[in-house]
This record gives C-alpha cells, structure tokens and sequence, in this order.
C-alpha cells in the first residue's frame, strides 16, 4: 500500500528515541496517522511541528496497518505563527480540535483546504478571529452537526436574529428569545451572511462566536466520543481577553 | 520449542536492563553485557558502585528541580550566582547544555517538560508553581525563558509570561535564528524565517 500527498500536521508525538508518529490531515485520506522515521531527529523535528505544510509518502504492508511516513517540507507556518501568542494560541487550537474531531482516513477535502486558508491568514493578517470561527461553524456543518442560522426558529422570520437554541442548533430571533434569554447561546452578528460585509467583529463577539461553536462541539463531536475540548482552545479563549496586540478583531 | 536463553537469568536481567537505555537495542546491550562482564574488576564493579551511590544520593533540588546529590543543588546553593536573574528550562539536560557553554551566571529553574495537548501535561504537571513562589519571594529581577523552539515549547513560553506579568520583572527568551558556524543554504525554512523576522542591527 503506498499513497503521497501534500497535507497539515496536526500533531506528533515522539515514538522511542528517535521515530515520531504524527497526524496528517489530507486532502484525499483524510486525517492519517503514520510512524516517521527519524522524526525525533534535528533534520525532521522542525518539519512535524504542528500546522506545517509538508509532502508525506505513506507505506504500509496492508491498509489497517499504521504505515510510515516519508515527510518532505513543503512550506513551515509553525515559524510564522510561533513568536506571537495569540496566533500561536489559535494554530494550536485549531490542529488540536482537527485532529481531536475529525474520523480517521475519511477525506474531508472542504475542512482540509479551509484549515490551509485559515493558518494561511492567521501568518498574514491580524484580523483571522471571525475565520477561525467560521472555521469551526464549517467543522460541525461537514461532520453532520451543521448550525441553522438562517432564520428564527420560532417565527421563521430571518431578522434580528441574536441567540441560537442550545437544543436545536437553530437561530432564534430577538424577540422570539427573550423570555428564555438564560438559557440561549448569544449569536455574533458577524455569522450572519447579511452582515458579513459590515465591520469586522470585535473581539466580543469573537468570543460568543468561539463559545458557540465550541458548545456545539462539544456537545456532538467530542463527547459522544468521551473526549474533551482540548486545552489549547481554552487557553485561546483565555488569551483573547488578554493579549494588547494582534487580536483578531 | 522454546528457545533456550544463551546464559544464566543474571545475565539475561543485565542485558535486558541494558536494552531499556536510550541509544542500546537487544543486540548492543548484548555486547555493552559482555563487555562488562569480561572486564569486572575494571569496569563492572565500579559500574554497580556508582549505580548504587547514583540510587542512593541524587536527588531533586528542592528550589531548582536541579538533580544532585546535594539539596539545594551546587547550583543554587554557590553564592557566585547571580540570584536575580533565573533561566527557565525544560530539561536537567537543557541545563547542562548551558552551563557546558558557560555563559549564563545566574540560577535556574527546571520545568520538567511543557504543555502538551496531545499528551494532557497541563500546567498542574509542571513545576510553574514552584517558579511563581520562587518570583513571588522578589529577588529575582529578570526570568529568561530558554525553552525549545517548538510549538510546544513556545506554547508554554508564552503561558509562562502571562504568569509572571503580575510580578513587573523582565521577561526575555533566547533568540531563534542563524547558528554560528551555520550556512543560509542549509538552513531549514522555519530558522530562516525566525532569522529574518527577529533580523538586527548593525
């Protein structure tokens, strides 16, 4: 069995002294575990960091077997992102959930290229926030657990909609909301296609963003798998309150 | 059939001990055996007695996490340190790659690793606590976070820093970059770009 592709890592993990088995995500395999040779190695230790664009050849005797990687670098992101915390918060943050929620060797071509754009922007721009979530809303639509925001739940009318029911996923408008305003989940209105164009978020509405997404997350991706959301986006979280320079808007 | 061991069980436990070290397979461990066995008096017995000394003595420095067999450490405890200025690593050995370079003058402080989603180490796993304290008692002045260049590493960097900022005391780490001695041609992307943006000048 023998396949190459260009793909992200998402993680590694040193294997013995000097091997590493790391998580590719793929255009056409999907997410891919595999045995590099030499991964924990000067010359290689610097192309498996997480987020990096890299050529990887896969070898296995039979397909179920984990296989080894041959990587080849092809363009290193982690570099970029490294010196600033928040982007570095974010790059973590999203390879973590990527390879926490995303089935193993099934393709998901949308999330693969959309996870390239997003670290893409997050080494050339500031504002990125309103991406990563949307990256996250796009997560959840391609694994089935797709948000409806396109009109109120309740009214069915498409203005002024401000929550989402924690239930149904389904936005909810304001009027329709506030008697049960508690228990709703607030919507930024930046998710909204008719107000995409507007000004960019504010880091605010970044966070409501991320908690929505990362509720629903949770809830359908992570759980009924017994896993959690993993440290790295809590910690994104943490530092969107914090950092004086370079937040996503 | 089973296949019969080739020597005693006493050999067979050396050998197999010998193949958990790092850099040792079955069959190295089987010639470091021999090897050891061939000259006792020269080698093996001094060996087992500074394996029991080692058992016996080293232990964890109370202030740094330094191994030694003193508490505190040589280190901590030589008063030609200086005391204000801490250098956080990760590793009892990053500490000795710096104290072989001979360039740094003021204590340390050993993390034990650093944050890693994939493997749950959380801040609780480290010794970030025992570096708080260490701040929090207002001697030290400036903390020099010399951890690996990974995204690991920078990871628990930057937590750290966000840590300390309450205390009001410098925060640096080393530079990334061109080694001495090193070629831009054989330079990796990821130094060549840490090169270019942390760029100084002349």
């Amino acid at each position: 069995m023998e396949w190459s592709e260009e793909g992200i890592i998402l993680a590694t993990r040193p294997h013995g002294e000097a091997a590493a088995i790391i998580d590719v995500l793929t255009r056409g395999h999907g997410r891919h575990a595999g045995l590099v040779r030499g991964g924990n190695a000067r010359r290689l230790r610097s192309v498996i960091e997480p987020g990096n664009q890299v050529h990887v050849r896969w070898r296995a005797r039979l397909a179920d077997h984990l296989g080894t990687f041959t990587v080849e670098p092809v363009f290193n992101r982690a570099a970029a992102l490294i010196g600033d915390p928040l982007k570095l918060a974010g790059l973590t943050s999203a390879c973590a959930l990527a390879q926490l929620s995303l089935p193993e060797r099934a393709p998901h071509p949308a999330v693969y290229d959309s996870l390239g754009l997003l670290l893409d922007m997050m080494a050339g721009l500031d504002e990125w926030g309103a991406l990563l979530v949307r990256w996250e809303l796009g997560l959840l639509e391609t694994l089935g657990f797709g948000l409806d925001l396109s009109k109120c739940a309740a009214t069915g009318s498409p203005e002024a909609l401000v929550y989402v029911s924690p239930r149904t996923g389904r936005a909810v408008s304001r009027t329709a909301g506030e008697p049960y305003q508690d228990r709703l989940l607030p919507l930024p209105p930046f998710l909204l296609g008719a107000q995409m164009a507007a000004e960019p978020p504010t880091r605010r509405e970044v966070d409501d963003g991320l908690a929505l997404t990362g509720f629903f997350l949770s809830r359908y991706l992570l759980e009924p798998q017994g896993k959690k959301m993993p440290p790295a986006r809590y910690r994104l979280r943490e530092r969107l309150g914090k950092s004086p320079k370079n937040l996503p808007r | 059939m089973p296949r019969q061991e080739p020597a005693g069980p006493e050999i067979t436990r050396l050998i197999t001990l010998l193949a958990k070290l790092p850099g040792l397979g079955p069959r190295s461990a089987r010639r470091a055996a021999l090897y050891l066995i061939e000259r006792r008096a020269a080698l093996l017995e001094p060996l087992a007695g500074a394996l029991a000394d080692a058992a016996a003595r080293i232990t964890s420095c109370g202030i740094c996490y330094n191994l030694d067999t003193r508490n505190p450490c040589a280190i901590c405890a030589d008063p030609r340190r200086d005391p204000t200025v801490l250098c956080v690593v990760e590793q009892v050995s990053d500490l000795w790659a710096l104290e072989r370079a001979a360039a740094f003058s003021g204590r340390y402080h050993i993390l034990g690793g650093t944050l890693s989603a994939l493997d749950g180490v959380g801040p609780e796993d480290l010794t970030i606590a025992g570096l708080v304290e260490r701040i929090a008692g207002g001697q030290v002045r400036e903390v020099i976070l010399a951890l690996n260049a990974t995204v690991d590493g920078q990871t628990t960097a930057h937590y750290i820093s966000d840590r300390l900022a309450e205390f009001g005391i410098r925060i640096s780490g080393l530079a990334h970059g061109v080694p001495v001695g090193g070629e831009l041609d054989f330079l990796d992307d990821g130094t060549l770009t840490a090169a270019l943006r942390d760029r100084r000048d002349y």
